[in-house]
């Protein structure tokens, strides 16, 4: 077998040794119960302390999601200003101009939403105040918010009937101190130590051995690529994101960065199961999840090692597979793993260009973010897959005749129409957006913008669909990743986008926690012969089955004009 | 509610000072003890920079081995890929025209030799690897412009070609700056 096969499986059996203990780890810390990090106490009581919070007070679900909305305002208020004004604050040694209103705002909503969609460009669009106070401090707290948020869900599950579900200052502080903080500062070091910037050095200036003047952008790099992974962001310092080489120096910095991104979404699942005290479920959801993330891996793999027919053609050797838009110290194989994990869990980090990719390639990644559940972002995927969860229980109870219980609880009409609206959302903003992008693209593409709307695509053709369903898809599920020729830094897009982001950052949050919370408040239903239970290889079929089905039916149509369509006019 | 507000705004100014401050700086000072002092790893030659180690610059002349393709000519200060679909027609006429271009500067390749690398942009524009077989399409032309040996050439080609990670994981590479110094360095 081939060394950059044998890489990527190493990668992933070495994600799962970090990723089991950690979710242990992770129920402890949550359930208050002693752990080898509580020597950080004081700092998390001195963080209370100055906040002026109480963490024995405790909140409701719509409390938890009052004081949770009411912070993710205030950030977005905070971001936008300084995201405007930052060519008159300090720190910014390039003198980097300050952002138009659309593009702060739709910067701002993508970075408090972990979606990280970037429609500046970073070498040049930011100053060294705006990455660290404002992005990379929106990818630690953003995290930590959708973490904090799945741990409510995890406490209206543990006890019988509860309507107390803890304190989510609480749940928010920790999820910075046990864990987004202190892994960051191991994955800093590591990448600092294997090349990556961390200074604060301005731009160099150097001649080249042919004699080429070449300008260096550089930065406190390091410290913001080790919480954009971990923290399920994907916002790059650099332009080319992890493709470039200070942001990925190496094969082992690679396999680093794809460890990191995706160990905080499994040890959640993990925990869920440890947590609520029924591992079995854990481990079920776990299962289904990646059985998930191996059928759309595997074709993905197969489609790039395969290389380009067009340059097949051409009569070259293609023996790695496809390489445009990709760097030699990766190789096609780690390439395409990366991508499939980036579109899986909402990163969205890439280290190789997805608008080049085969169209294959193109319709596993776009269809990995529109069920945006197996594994997904920080806290926020569980979220997503418990929706699928309740439409799984609901059908099933449906089924065969009974009223459909959750973990004890009835799941009644007012539950199940949540997840209905929560469901039918993803669809609806996903096709009307690309619905009026193309609309506008064909029947006005010469009106008189700034950026034309013919002038938007970077590529014709089928492949064109693909970049605007991409950008939407991306928006929606909170990714950030993009067809990247899509000249997306312009009122329309950016507009577009940021509500899409905001609607589909919020409400799959606010959904699931509401029916956690009416949930868990419903009396306790002792489990019988007559309970359907959720955590067996059928109930896990079920879910996968409803997983496949709504997504399949919404999106066939879209993904069959765009990277469907590219694909077969390739074969002739 | 105007409780939370409170709270958020108080919580909010206490994290910038942990984690925009004091996290960011800790790192910066333990990164001064790395490699080029924490700021990229530089290469100097007579006192002056002439190159990042990993930043691929553009090689054009015949003496010295050529990069990957570059969609923003190896500009460190705005890295991207070309962003081109698989199936573009102007995208398979720009391959099109660096597979000439190969096989124009190198009399006696065979077509079917030349690997993807060497025609396709690369994802940053800054790929600082060829792959072994695009180093070694090369070698025949490097040695002719430098009038000396194609074994002597192939050597150093060895020298700095990066095996995979343990032997085990990933591509090997060849880092092309380096073997560009070696060369002038004969």
């Amino acid at each position: 077998m081939n060394t950059e096969l044998i890489g990527i499986i190493a990668t992933f059996l070495l994600t799962l040794i970090i990723a089991f203990p950690l979710g242990k780890y992770l129920a402890k810390v949550f359930a208050g119960e002693k752990v080898w990090t509580d020597f950080l106490k004081p700092l998390e009581n001195g963080i209370y302390k100055l906040s002026g919070i109480n963490i024995k007070e405790q909140m409701n679900w719509k409390q938890q999601l009052k004081a949770l909305l009411t912070i993710n305002i205030l950030w977005l208020i905070y971001g936008f200003f300084m995201l405007i004004f930052q060519n008159k604050l300090p720190l910014n040694p390039d003198g980097n101009p300050g952002m138009t209103p659309d593009l702060a705002f739709n910067t701002i909503i993508s970075f408090v939403a972990n979606c990280n969609l970037q429609h500046y460009s970073d070498e040049s669009g930011v100053s060294y105040l705006t990455q660290q106070f404002v992005l990379m401090f929106l990818q630690f707290v953003s995290a930590a918010t959708g973490i904090a948020a799945a741990v409510v869900l995890f406490k209206a599950f543990r006890d019988k009937t509860t309507t107390l579900l803890g304190n989510f200052w609480e749940f928010f502080v920790k999820a910075i101190t046990r864990l987004l903080l202190p892994l960051s500062i191991v994955i800093a070091l590591i990448l600092t130590f294997n090349g990556t910037p961390a200074s604060y050095d301005a731009k160099d200036q150097f001649l080249s051995v042919q004699g080429d003047t070449v300008n260096v952008s550089r930065g406190p790099a390091a410290q913001m690529i080790a919480i954009k992974h971990l923290g399920t962001n994907g916002g790059g310092y650099f332009g080319a994101n992890s493709a470039h080489p200070f942001e990925n120096p190496s094969y082992l910095t690679n396999m680093v960065e794809m460890i990191a991104q995706v160990i905080i979404p499994i040890a959640m699942v993990i925990a869920f199961g440890y947590f609520i005290r029924r591992r079995k479920l854990g481990w079920t959801i776990f299962g289904v999840m990646t059985i998930g993330l191996f059928m759309l891996m595997i074709p993905t793999l197969s489609s790039e090692l395969s290389g380009n027919p067009a340059l097949t053609k051409m009569g070259i050797a293609q023996t790695t597979g496809a390489m445009e838009g990709k760097e030699v110290r990766f190789g096609p194989a780690a390439t395409a793993y990366w991508s499939t994990l980036t579109t899986v869990i909402s990163t969205g980090s890439v280290n190789g260009m997805h608008d080049s990719t085969m169209p294959l390639t193109g319709l596993w990644q776009l269809l990995a973010m529109m069920i945006n559940g197996l594994y997904g972002g920080c806290g926020v995927g569980l979220l997503n897959y418990f929706i699928y969860l309740i439409i799984a229980v609901f059908i099933s109870g449906l089924m065969v005749g009974r009223t459909p219980e959750f973990l004890g609880h009835k799941v009644e009409a007012r539950e199940i129409k949540i997840a209905a609206i929560i469901t039918l959302l993803s669809p609806f903003l996903i096709l009307a957006g690309t619905a009026i992008s193309s609309y506008l693209f064909t029947n006005y593409a010469d009106a008189g913008w700034a950026t034309q709307p013919k002038n938007w695509l970077n590529n014709p053709g089928f492949h064109g669909f693909s970049e605007m369903l991409y950008e939407v898809t991306s928006a929606n599920a909170n990714n950030g990743s993009g067809f990247e020729g899509l000249g997306d830094n312009n009122v329309f897009w950016n507009l577009l986008t940021g509500v899409i982001i905001f609607l589909g950052r919020f409400l799959p949050i606010i959904g699931p926690v509401a029916i956690a919370g009416l949930l868990g408040a419903k009396k306790f239903i002792p489990e019988s012969a007559g309970t359907l239970k959720t955590d067996t290889k059928t109930f896990a079929l079920m879910t996968f089955a409803v997983i496949l089905v709504l997504n399949a039916l919404s999106y066939f149509p879209a993904l069959a004009l765009g990277p469907l369509a590219e694909y077969f006019s390739m074969l002739k | 509610m105007k409780k939370y507000i409170i709270q958020s705004l108080r919580l909010t100014l206490v994290l910038i000072v942990l984690l925009c401050i004091i996290y960011p700086i800790s790192i910066a000072i333990a990164g001064k003890l790395a490699a080029g002092n924490g700021g990229g790893e530089k290469i100097v030659k007579n006192g002056k920079t002439i190159g990042y180690e990993l930043l691929g610059q553009s090689f054009t002349k015949p003496e010295y081995f050529w990069g990957r393709p570059s969609a923003v000519n190896y500009n460190a200060a705005g890295s991207a890929g070309s962003n081109k679909g698989p199936s573009n027609p102007d995208y398979l006429k720009e391959v099109q025209s660096r597979i000439d271009t190969l096989l124009k500067y190198n009399p006696g390749l065979q077509k079917s030799n030349i690997p993807a690398d060497m025609v396709t942009a690369s994802g940053s524009g800054l790929d600082p690897n060829i792959s072994e077989q695009g180093a070694e399409i090369q070698i025949a032309r490097v040695a002719k412009a430098r009038n000396i040996s194609q074994q002597k050439v192939k050597e150093l080609v060895a020298m700095n070609t990066l095996k995979p990670l343990f032997g085990l994981f990933g591509p090997s590479s060849v880092n092309v700056l380096k073997l560009n110094l070696a060369l002038d360095n004969l």
